[in-house]
Protein backbone atom coordinates (compact mmCIF):
# COMPACT_ATOMS: atom_id res chain seq x y z
CA UNK A 1 0.00 0.00 0.00
CA UNK A 2 2.39 2.36 0.71
CA UNK A 3 4.99 1.43 -1.71
CA UNK A 4 2.69 2.65 -4.35
CA UNK A 5 1.61 5.93 -2.73
CA UNK A 6 4.98 6.86 -2.97
CA UNK A 7 5.27 5.63 -6.43
CA UNK A 8 2.88 8.20 -7.19
CA UNK A 9 3.89 10.72 -5.12
CA UNK A 10 7.65 10.67 -7.38
CA UNK A 11 5.83 10.73 -10.86
CA UNK A 12 3.78 13.90 -9.49
CA UNK A 13 6.61 16.22 -8.23
CA UNK A 14 7.71 16.13 -11.91
CA UNK A 15 4.77 18.14 -13.68
CA UNK A 16 1.39 18.47 -13.44
CA UNK A 17 1.35 17.14 -17.32
CA UNK A 18 2.72 13.68 -16.36
CA UNK A 19 -0.82 12.45 -16.00
CA UNK A 20 -2.51 10.88 -12.76
CA UNK A 21 -4.44 14.09 -12.20
CA UNK A 22 -6.72 16.70 -13.95
CA UNK A 23 -4.40 19.61 -14.64
CA UNK A 24 -7.18 21.66 -16.04
CA UNK A 25 -9.71 21.00 -12.78
CA UNK A 26 -12.61 20.12 -15.06
CA UNK A 27 -14.03 16.71 -16.60
CA UNK A 28 -13.01 15.58 -20.21
CA UNK A 29 -17.22 15.86 -20.68
CA UNK A 30 -16.76 19.28 -20.19
CA UNK A 31 -13.39 19.86 -21.62
CA UNK A 32 -14.32 18.68 -24.64
CA UNK A 33 -17.64 20.76 -24.36
CA UNK A 34 -15.24 23.78 -24.63
CA UNK A 35 -13.05 22.82 -27.57
CA UNK A 36 -16.38 22.19 -29.66
CA UNK A 37 -18.04 25.57 -28.25
CA UNK A 38 -14.20 27.38 -29.12
CA UNK A 39 -14.47 25.53 -33.17
CA UNK A 40 -18.23 26.46 -33.14
CA UNK A 41 -17.18 30.03 -31.97
CA UNK A 42 -15.05 30.40 -35.00
CA UNK A 43 -17.71 28.72 -37.75
CA UNK A 44 -19.88 31.52 -36.84
CA UNK A 45 -17.22 34.66 -36.32
CA UNK A 46 -16.44 33.12 -40.64
CA UNK A 47 -19.89 33.58 -40.80
CA UNK A 48 -20.22 36.99 -39.32
CA UNK A 49 -16.74 37.65 -40.89
CA UNK A 50 -18.00 36.77 -44.22
CA UNK A 51 -21.46 39.27 -43.52
CA UNK A 52 -19.06 42.26 -42.91
CA UNK A 53 -17.53 41.77 -46.22
CA UNK A 54 -19.97 41.12 -48.77
CA UNK A 55 -21.78 44.11 -47.13
CA UNK A 56 -18.87 46.11 -47.69
CA UNK A 57 -19.07 45.02 -51.46
CA UNK A 58 -22.37 46.77 -51.80
CA UNK A 59 -22.91 50.40 -52.20
CA UNK A 60 -24.68 51.70 -48.84
CA UNK A 61 -27.38 53.69 -48.69
CA UNK A 62 -26.87 57.67 -48.56
CA UNK A 63 -29.36 59.97 -47.82
CA UNK A 64 -27.95 62.65 -50.00
CA UNK A 65 -27.29 60.45 -53.26
CA UNK A 66 -30.66 57.66 -53.02
CA UNK A 67 -33.16 60.60 -51.21
CA UNK A 68 -35.40 58.74 -49.01
CA UNK A 69 -34.77 55.34 -47.93
CA UNK A 70 -37.02 52.10 -49.64
CA UNK A 71 -36.16 48.81 -50.63
CA UNK A 72 -34.11 48.78 -53.76
CA UNK A 73 -32.01 46.45 -55.20
CA UNK A 74 -29.03 48.99 -55.62
CA UNK A 75 -27.64 49.76 -52.08
CA UNK A 76 -27.69 47.07 -48.71
CA UNK A 77 -30.81 48.12 -46.88
CA UNK A 78 -30.85 49.20 -43.14
CA UNK A 79 -31.55 46.34 -40.89
CA UNK A 80 -34.27 48.34 -38.81
CA UNK A 81 -36.45 49.83 -41.87
CA UNK A 82 -36.59 45.41 -42.86
CA UNK A 83 -37.48 43.92 -39.01
CA UNK A 84 -39.44 46.33 -37.63
CA UNK A 85 -42.96 44.27 -38.01
CA UNK A 86 -44.43 42.72 -34.66
CA UNK A 87 -46.90 40.23 -35.04
CA UNK A 88 -50.71 40.93 -34.14
CA UNK A 89 -49.63 44.43 -34.86
CA UNK A 90 -49.84 44.53 -38.39
CA UNK A 91 -49.12 47.66 -40.39
CA UNK A 92 -47.22 49.53 -37.50
CA UNK A 93 -44.07 50.30 -38.01
CA UNK A 94 -41.96 48.91 -34.92
CA UNK A 95 -38.32 49.04 -35.78
CA UNK A 96 -36.14 46.24 -33.89
CA UNK A 97 -39.05 45.60 -31.41
CA UNK A 98 -39.45 42.17 -32.40
CA UNK A 99 -35.42 41.59 -32.53
CA UNK A 100 -35.29 43.05 -28.98
CA UNK A 101 -38.10 40.28 -27.70
CA UNK A 102 -36.51 37.39 -29.03
CA UNK A 103 -33.14 39.18 -27.26
CA UNK A 104 -34.85 39.21 -24.02
CA UNK A 105 -36.38 35.80 -23.95
CA UNK A 106 -32.71 34.05 -25.38
CA UNK A 107 -31.16 36.29 -22.05
CA UNK A 108 -33.88 34.88 -20.13
CA UNK A 109 -33.80 31.59 -20.81
CA UNK A 110 -30.09 31.46 -20.53
CA UNK A 111 -30.99 32.74 -16.69
CA UNK A 112 -33.01 29.76 -16.27
CA UNK A 113 -30.36 27.65 -17.50
CA UNK A 114 -27.62 28.85 -15.24
CA UNK A 115 -30.33 28.36 -12.43
CA UNK A 116 -30.67 24.94 -12.95
CA UNK A 117 -26.60 24.65 -13.34
CA UNK A 118 -26.48 26.38 -9.81
CA UNK A 119 -29.38 24.04 -8.40
CA UNK A 120 -27.29 21.03 -9.86
CA UNK A 121 -24.67 22.39 -7.30
CA UNK A 122 -26.87 22.02 -4.26
CA UNK A 123 -28.44 18.32 -6.07
CA UNK A 124 -31.66 20.12 -5.39
CA UNK A 125 -33.95 17.61 -8.03
CA UNK A 126 -36.92 19.81 -7.94
CA UNK A 127 -35.34 22.83 -8.32
CA UNK A 128 -33.08 21.34 -11.48
CA UNK A 129 -36.70 19.74 -12.90
CA UNK A 130 -38.22 23.26 -12.51
CA UNK A 131 -35.61 25.35 -14.29
CA UNK A 132 -34.76 23.41 -17.21
CA UNK A 133 -38.61 23.18 -17.75
CA UNK A 134 -38.26 27.35 -17.81
CA UNK A 135 -35.30 26.76 -20.20
CA UNK A 136 -37.01 24.07 -22.73
CA UNK A 137 -40.14 27.03 -22.51
CA UNK A 138 -38.01 29.56 -23.35
CA UNK A 139 -36.42 28.15 -26.23
CA UNK A 140 -39.48 27.04 -28.00
CA UNK A 141 -40.65 30.55 -27.45
CA UNK A 142 -37.34 31.58 -29.44
CA UNK A 143 -38.10 29.30 -31.94
CA UNK A 144 -41.40 30.33 -32.31
CA UNK A 145 -40.78 33.63 -32.53
CA UNK A 146 -37.55 33.19 -35.29
CA UNK A 147 -40.12 31.02 -37.62
CA UNK A 148 -42.62 33.83 -37.43
CA UNK A 149 -39.84 36.53 -38.26
CA UNK A 150 -38.84 33.90 -41.17
CA UNK A 151 -42.40 33.22 -42.33
CA UNK A 152 -42.76 37.59 -42.53
CA UNK A 153 -39.42 37.92 -44.45
CA UNK A 154 -40.07 35.20 -46.72
CA UNK A 155 -43.87 36.33 -47.77
CA UNK A 156 -43.32 39.92 -47.80
CA UNK A 157 -44.58 43.38 -47.96
CA UNK A 158 -48.15 43.93 -49.00
CA UNK A 159 -46.49 46.41 -51.59
CA UNK A 160 -43.49 44.33 -52.51
CA UNK A 161 -41.06 46.32 -54.35
CA UNK A 162 -39.48 46.79 -58.15
CA UNK A 163 -36.82 45.11 -59.19
CA UNK A 164 -34.80 44.88 -62.79
CA UNK A 165 -34.63 41.68 -64.50
CA UNK A 166 -32.68 40.82 -67.47
CA UNK A 167 -34.83 38.54 -69.51
CA UNK A 168 -34.25 36.90 -73.17
CA UNK A 169 -31.65 40.19 -73.85
CA UNK A 170 -33.97 43.20 -72.13
CA UNK A 171 -34.36 44.28 -68.70
CA UNK A 172 -37.90 43.89 -67.40
CA UNK A 173 -39.16 46.03 -64.09
CA UNK A 174 -41.15 43.17 -62.15
CA UNK A 175 -42.51 43.83 -58.45
CA UNK A 176 -41.36 41.06 -55.87
CA UNK A 177 -42.94 40.24 -52.90
CA UNK A 178 -40.51 38.70 -50.12
CA UNK A 179 -37.35 36.95 -50.30
CA UNK A 180 -35.90 34.27 -50.91
CA UNK A 181 -32.58 33.00 -51.75
CA UNK A 182 -32.66 34.27 -55.57
CA UNK A 183 -34.62 37.37 -55.01
CA UNK A 184 -35.21 39.79 -52.37
CA UNK A 185 -37.45 42.65 -52.05
CA UNK A 186 -35.59 44.61 -49.59
CA UNK A 187 -32.09 44.13 -51.12
CA UNK A 188 -29.18 42.56 -53.08
CA UNK A 189 -30.23 38.70 -53.09
CA UNK A 190 -26.92 38.68 -50.97
CA UNK A 191 -28.75 40.10 -47.51
CA UNK A 192 -31.23 37.32 -47.92
CA UNK A 193 -28.72 34.73 -48.41
CA UNK A 194 -26.84 36.17 -45.45
CA UNK A 195 -30.07 36.04 -43.35
CA UNK A 196 -31.49 32.62 -44.13
CA UNK A 197 -28.05 31.43 -43.49
CA UNK A 198 -26.59 33.06 -40.21
CA UNK A 199 -30.12 33.39 -38.67
CA UNK A 200 -30.78 30.17 -39.71
CA UNK A 201 -27.65 28.27 -38.49
CA UNK A 202 -27.93 29.92 -35.09
CA UNK A 203 -31.62 28.47 -35.12
CA UNK A 204 -30.66 24.99 -35.77
CA UNK A 205 -28.18 25.42 -32.84
CA UNK A 206 -31.03 26.56 -31.06
CA UNK A 207 -32.73 23.90 -31.69
CA UNK A 208 -30.75 20.79 -31.16
CA UNK A 209 -29.91 23.06 -27.78
CA UNK A 210 -33.85 22.44 -27.05
CA UNK A 211 -33.16 18.64 -27.78
CA UNK A 212 -30.32 18.41 -25.22
CA UNK A 213 -32.49 20.13 -22.90
CA UNK A 214 -35.25 18.28 -23.40
CA UNK A 215 -32.68 14.83 -22.61
CA UNK A 216 -31.45 16.57 -19.39
CA UNK A 217 -34.91 16.92 -17.95
CA UNK A 218 -35.78 13.34 -18.63
CA UNK A 219 -33.02 12.16 -16.76
CA UNK A 220 -33.10 14.27 -13.76
CA UNK A 221 -37.39 13.94 -13.61
CA UNK A 222 -36.38 10.18 -14.24
CA UNK A 223 -33.92 10.37 -11.17
CA UNK A 224 -30.71 9.07 -13.47
CA UNK A 225 -28.63 12.26 -12.06
CA UNK A 226 -29.69 11.82 -8.18
CA UNK A 227 -28.44 8.13 -8.27
CA UNK A 228 -25.32 9.52 -9.85
CA UNK A 229 -24.94 12.19 -7.15
CA UNK A 230 -24.02 14.45 -9.56
CA UNK A 231 -25.61 17.33 -12.21
CA UNK A 232 -22.62 17.72 -14.24
CA UNK A 233 -24.20 16.72 -17.35
CA UNK A 234 -26.58 19.97 -16.71
CA UNK A 235 -23.58 22.15 -16.37
CA UNK A 236 -22.29 20.84 -19.86
CA UNK A 237 -25.60 21.16 -21.74
CA UNK A 238 -25.79 24.41 -19.78
CA UNK A 239 -22.40 25.39 -21.38
CA UNK A 240 -23.92 24.91 -24.51
CA UNK A 241 -27.05 26.87 -24.04
CA UNK A 242 -24.81 29.48 -22.78
CA UNK A 243 -23.02 29.92 -26.16
CA UNK A 244 -26.17 29.75 -28.34
CA UNK A 245 -26.82 32.58 -26.33
CA UNK A 246 -23.34 34.14 -26.65
CA UNK A 247 -24.17 33.87 -30.70
CA UNK A 248 -27.37 35.68 -30.71
CA UNK A 249 -25.44 38.17 -28.85
CA UNK A 250 -23.25 38.72 -31.97
CA UNK A 251 -25.81 38.07 -34.46
CA UNK A 252 -27.84 40.57 -33.26
CA UNK A 253 -25.25 43.47 -33.19
CA UNK A 254 -23.89 42.72 -36.83
CA UNK A 255 -26.67 41.35 -38.23
CA UNK A 256 -29.71 44.21 -36.67
CA UNK A 257 -27.86 46.59 -35.28
CA UNK A 258 -25.50 47.81 -37.38
CA UNK B 1 -15.29 11.36 -11.20
CA UNK B 2 -16.52 8.72 -8.87
CA UNK B 3 -14.71 9.92 -6.19
CA UNK B 4 -15.78 13.59 -6.79
CA UNK B 5 -19.44 12.74 -6.93
CA UNK B 6 -18.95 11.54 -3.41
CA UNK B 7 -17.60 14.03 -1.37
CA UNK B 8 -20.77 16.01 -3.12
CA UNK B 9 -23.39 13.15 -1.81
CA UNK B 10 -23.70 14.18 1.59
CA UNK B 11 -24.68 17.83 0.52
CA UNK B 12 -28.47 16.35 -0.88
CA UNK B 13 -29.04 13.99 2.03
CA UNK B 14 -28.69 17.35 4.56
CA UNK B 15 -31.85 19.19 3.71
CA UNK B 16 -31.86 21.08 0.79
CA UNK B 17 -29.09 24.02 0.72
CA UNK B 18 -30.04 27.62 0.16
CA UNK B 19 -29.78 28.98 -3.41
CA UNK B 20 -26.77 31.21 -3.51
CA UNK B 21 -28.31 33.25 -7.13
CA UNK B 22 -27.35 36.86 -6.27
CA UNK B 23 -24.77 36.99 -9.31
CA UNK B 24 -26.63 34.91 -11.90
CA UNK B 25 -29.40 38.01 -11.64
CA UNK B 26 -26.67 40.26 -10.83
CA UNK B 27 -25.37 39.83 -14.43
CA UNK B 28 -28.78 39.18 -15.88
CA UNK B 29 -29.63 43.12 -14.93
CA UNK B 30 -26.08 44.13 -16.27
CA UNK B 31 -27.32 41.89 -19.70
CA UNK B 32 -30.37 43.56 -20.01
CA UNK B 33 -29.04 46.87 -18.86
CA UNK B 34 -26.98 46.87 -22.24
CA UNK B 35 -29.24 45.46 -24.49
CA UNK B 36 -31.40 48.32 -23.43
CA UNK B 37 -28.75 51.06 -24.12
CA UNK B 38 -28.36 50.20 -27.29
CA UNK B 39 -31.73 50.06 -28.29
CA UNK B 40 -31.44 53.48 -27.31
CA UNK B 41 -28.47 54.46 -28.99
CA UNK B 42 -29.56 52.33 -32.56
CA UNK B 43 -32.52 55.14 -32.35
CA UNK B 44 -31.01 58.62 -31.26
CA UNK B 45 -27.42 58.21 -32.76
CA UNK B 46 -26.74 58.64 -36.06
CA UNK B 47 -25.09 55.34 -37.54
CA UNK B 48 -20.78 55.86 -38.33
CA UNK B 49 -18.06 54.74 -37.30
CA UNK B 50 -18.32 55.67 -34.00
CA UNK B 51 -21.83 54.06 -33.30
CA UNK B 52 -20.39 50.97 -34.93
CA UNK B 53 -17.31 50.83 -32.40
CA UNK B 54 -19.88 51.64 -29.52
CA UNK B 55 -21.85 48.73 -30.43
CA UNK B 56 -18.81 46.17 -30.64
CA UNK B 57 -17.27 47.45 -27.37
CA UNK B 58 -20.52 46.91 -25.62
CA UNK B 59 -21.39 43.56 -27.50
CA UNK B 60 -18.00 42.29 -26.65
CA UNK B 61 -18.14 43.45 -22.71
CA UNK B 62 -22.02 41.15 -22.74
CA UNK B 63 -19.85 38.68 -24.41
CA UNK B 64 -17.64 38.92 -21.15
CA UNK B 65 -20.63 38.45 -18.53
CA UNK B 66 -21.98 35.43 -20.65
CA UNK B 67 -18.80 33.80 -20.85
CA UNK B 68 -17.28 34.82 -17.59
CA UNK B 69 -20.45 34.45 -15.58
CA UNK B 70 -23.09 32.39 -16.83
CA UNK B 71 -20.41 30.08 -18.68
CA UNK B 72 -18.42 30.61 -15.23
CA UNK B 73 -14.91 30.59 -17.38
CA UNK B 74 -13.90 32.86 -14.92
CA UNK B 75 -13.53 30.42 -12.19
CA UNK B 76 -11.84 27.75 -13.87
CA UNK B 77 -7.81 27.48 -14.08
CA UNK B 78 -5.79 30.31 -15.51
CA UNK B 79 -4.18 27.17 -18.86
CA UNK B 80 -8.42 26.08 -19.28
CA UNK B 81 -8.90 30.25 -19.80
CA UNK B 82 -6.04 30.92 -22.14
CA UNK B 83 -6.45 27.91 -23.97
CA UNK B 84 -10.04 29.01 -24.66
CA UNK B 85 -9.51 33.09 -25.50
CA UNK B 86 -6.42 32.23 -27.13
CA UNK B 87 -6.91 30.48 -29.70
CA UNK B 88 -9.51 33.64 -30.83
CA UNK B 89 -6.84 35.24 -31.97
CA UNK B 90 -7.29 33.40 -35.20
CA UNK B 91 -10.86 35.64 -35.59
CA UNK B 92 -9.04 38.49 -34.97
CA UNK B 93 -6.35 37.61 -37.84
CA UNK B 94 -9.37 37.32 -40.66
CA UNK B 95 -10.80 40.17 -39.80
CA UNK B 96 -7.63 42.40 -40.65
CA UNK B 97 -6.77 40.28 -43.21
CA UNK B 98 -9.64 41.16 -45.05
CA UNK B 99 -9.50 44.69 -44.25
CA UNK B 100 -5.99 44.79 -45.48
CA UNK B 101 -6.67 42.25 -48.57
CA UNK B 102 -10.54 41.98 -49.29
CA UNK B 103 -10.67 44.85 -51.78
CA UNK B 104 -8.26 42.84 -53.69
CA UNK B 105 -10.38 39.07 -53.22
CA UNK B 106 -13.45 41.45 -54.23
CA UNK B 107 -11.99 43.10 -57.51
CA UNK B 108 -10.80 39.28 -59.02
CA UNK B 109 -14.10 37.94 -58.24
Amino acid sequence: MSTTTTVIDKRRKGSIWDGGNEPLKASYGKLMMWFFLLSDAFTFSALLVTYGMIRFSHQAYDPEIHGTFKFSQDYWPIPEKVFEAVPFLHGYELPLVFVGIMTFILIMSSVTMVLAVEAGHRNDRNDVEKWMLWTIIGGFAFLGSQAWEWTHFIVGTEEGSVARFMENGKWVEKTIFGANLVVNQYGPPAFADLFFFITGFHGTHVFSGVLLNILIFYNTATGVYERRGHYEMVEKVGLYWHFVDLVWVFVFTFFYLI
Amino acid sequence: MAGHSHSQHPASTGGAAKPNTKLIWRTFWILFFITALEFLIAFTMPSGWLRVSIFVIMTLVKAFYIVGEFMHLKGEVKTLIWSIVLPLVFVIWLIIALLLEGDSILQVR
